[in-house]
């Protein structure tokens, strides 16, 4: 039985009367990347703050590699690299003194240190920008340095707190293929996201977090598939026609549909694309007329739904049930919020 | 999708179990050297320790030295000691602030899930800072001598009066230090802090003699420490002479530290 890289049981963290974490269990292997995927403020951050010994643990016990986080944080810190959602580098310095700082800091000797430090900018592909004031970085070069300075000692466990929030499309991907790269070199890594794609591109398990609980673990195959692989939406020429095509679409693909009155927008999970012909074709049989078809992926608010038990499954969500259509028009409102 | 790199053995490295006095030492170097270089990058931050003792130490000569010395010479071995203390305590609570602003940063998340030393980063800055009061301690002394101040204790008396408002400065310092760990912002920090410096300059024996305050006055200038800082600086600068007081002020200043190098790695170590 190897050692968990992070074994974390019944997790909290109270701010005064509100529970941040609220009692989360997680299991990391060695050498995988693991998501916890989450909304604002839903408490991923605290929790890694947790285990990179920056909070203090309010109950429950966490350990890195088997070492317990609450009784020995010197030899945790020993263990993990933290690249911060705010980039954890001094802005007043260059990047280049920023890193050889660090791995000053780390026992290196001066001449060590500015070794160390030309590997990575050169790694980085920040070699040029190496002695500008971090000032003058744009956002993609600061989490990028930053991530850089996480590697210094090489640590077995990388925390990665929302690494392109905030980062361009094409930013972004060059994120994702720097933490490709250290994948492959055998670090595990623990990285939180808001993206639902990101999880999909970069982790082997995701744990889906929300109000300071874990509500699903698995894959994103398996996370996806519980709410169908993508998602119809379609726009309807009469906001009239709404029940009939709520009920006809239910119909044919077994699965209830979510409404939007006031936009007479109409949303089903389907388990494969193909399924949406057979929708289409029920609302023409219906004599249904419709503006604009959409074919989407599932997307986070949709898995949270799914998943929190909430609109997507529930019972009176099935269209054309006059007796429930009130409460059904209560959790439009509640998934109007929540988009 | 990535795939499993590795199954589970990895190789952990050999795990310390604390930071050793001579990491703590080197820790606390580097993070001096920072300190200074950031100081190097934002000259700004020398204007107070430039600009008071430019400012202040004419200011009082002129306005005061009349009044209650009879004349400007005649105050100024009274006045320069009074100004030293008082530069030096504005100067530390600036290295208070000053840290305070700095742990908003994000920086300070890494110094905190780094395997170093807890005290580095609270004392790197101390000791830059001695660099600032060095400074505002020589130009006081200049300028007083530019206006006539003739310390009767010699070159020695004077480097001596120096060292200890330099010692003195770096000692008070840490109670700023550990304010600025358990206060919120730095803007709260500098008004707590200016609440806490005027009285205790002020009802001091730093400007004037104590002979005409009210009795219940000379109790509080008697206990309070900045008076006898005042008075050995007095006594070194003026004679020449290591008395009793200097024995003091050592003696408070080395009380301060070690009350107040504790608590504030306690509060940097609470902080949330």
């Amino acid at each position: 039985m190897t050692r968990l890289a992070v074994e974390a049981t019944g997790l909290v963290k109270k701010f005064g009367s509100l529970r941040a974490v609220d009692g989360i269990d997680l299991q990391v292997r060695p050498g995988e990347v693991f998501g916890v995927l989450g909304p604002n403020g839903a408490g991923k951050t605290t929790m890694l703050s947790m285990l990179a010994t920056l909070l203090r643990i309010d109950a429950g016990s966490a350990s890195i590699f088997g070492v317990d986080v609450r009784s020995e944080p010197h030899k945790v810190r020993q263990l993990i690299g933290l690249t911060g959602q705010y980039a954890s580098v001094d802005e007043k310095l260059t990047a280049r003194e920023n890193l050889v700082l660090f791995a000053r800091i780390h026992g290196q000797g001066s001449a060590a240190a500015r070794h160390t430090a030309d590997d990575l900018l050169e790694r980085f592909g920040l070699t040029d920008a190496g002695d500008r004031l971090l000032e003058k970085f744009s956002g993609g070069m600061r989490r990028r340095l930053d991530l850089a300075a996480s590697l210094i000692s090489s640590p077995p466990l990388i925390f990665l707190d929302e690494p392109t929030t905030g980062l361009d499309p094409r930013t972004r991907g060059q994120m994702w293929d720097t933490i490709r790269d250290l994948v492959r070199q055998g670090s595990t890594i623990l990285l939180t996201t808001q993206y639902l794609d990101e999880a999909d591109q970069l982790a082997d398990r995701i744990a889906v977090i929300d109000k300071g609980r874990k509500v699903a673990e698995g894959t994103s195959g398996e996370l996806k598939a519980s709410v169908g692989r993508s998602t119809l939406a379609v726009r309807l020429a009469d906001p009239d026609d709404m029940d009939a095509a709520a009920r006809a679409v239910a119909q044919v693909l077994g699965r209830p549909a979510s409404r939007t009155p006031e936009a007479a927008r109409l949303t089903v999970p389907m388990e494969r694309a193909d399924d949406a012909a057979e929708a289409l074709i029920a609302l023409r049989h219906g004599g249904i007329s419709i503006q604009e078809v959409k074919v989407e992926e599932p997307t986070l608010d949709e898995v949270f739904l799914a998943l929190t038990g909430a609109p997507a499954t529930a019972e009176p969500e099935i269209a054309g049930d006059d007796r429930t259509d009130n409460a059904a028009h209560a959790q439009h409102d509640q998934m109007e919020v929540s988009r | 999708m990535t795939t499993l790199t590795s199954t589970g053995d990895v190789a952990l490295p050999e795990l310390q179990p604390r930071v050793s006095p001579r990491e703590t030492l080197r820790q606390i170097l580097l993070m001096a050297g920072r300190a200074l270089h950031k100081m190097r990058r934002n000259p700004e931050q020398f204007f107070d320790v430039t600009l008071q003792p430019l400012l202040f130490t004419p200011m009082f000569g002129y306005i005061f030295g009349g009044a209650v010395a009879g004349g400007v010479s005649k105050y100024l071995p009274m006045l320069i000691p009074g100004i030293l203390v008082q530069t030096a305590l504005t100067t530390c609570m600036a290295t208070g602030v000053t840290l305070r602003e700095d742990m908003e940063k994000g920086v300070f998340d890494r110094f905190k899930s780094l395997p170093m030393s807890r005290v580095a980063p609270l004392a790197g800055p101390a000791v830059a800072d001695t660099i600032r009061y060095t400074i505002a301690t020589t130009l006081t002394f200049g300028v007083g001598i530019a206006m006539g101040y003739r310390p009767g204790g010699g070159v020695l008396g004077v480097l001596g009066a120096g060292l200890l408002v330099i010692f003195a400065a770096w000692s008070l310092s840490w109670v700023f230090t550990f304010l600025g760990t358990i206060m919120k912002s730095a803007q709260g920090l500098q008004g707590i802090s200016m609440m806490v410096l005027f009285p205790l300059t002020f009802l001091s024996n730093a400007y004037v003699p104590t002979s005409t305050m009210p009795d219940w006055l000379q109790a509080f200038v008697k206990v309070n420490p900045v008076s006898h800082v005042v008075s050995a600086l007095r006594s070194l600068a003026n004679d020449g002479a290591v008395n009793g007081e200097v024995g003091w002020a050592l003696l408070a200043c080395a009380a301060v530290v070690a009350i107040f190098v504790p608590l504030a790695v306690r509060g940097y170590r609470r902080q949330l």
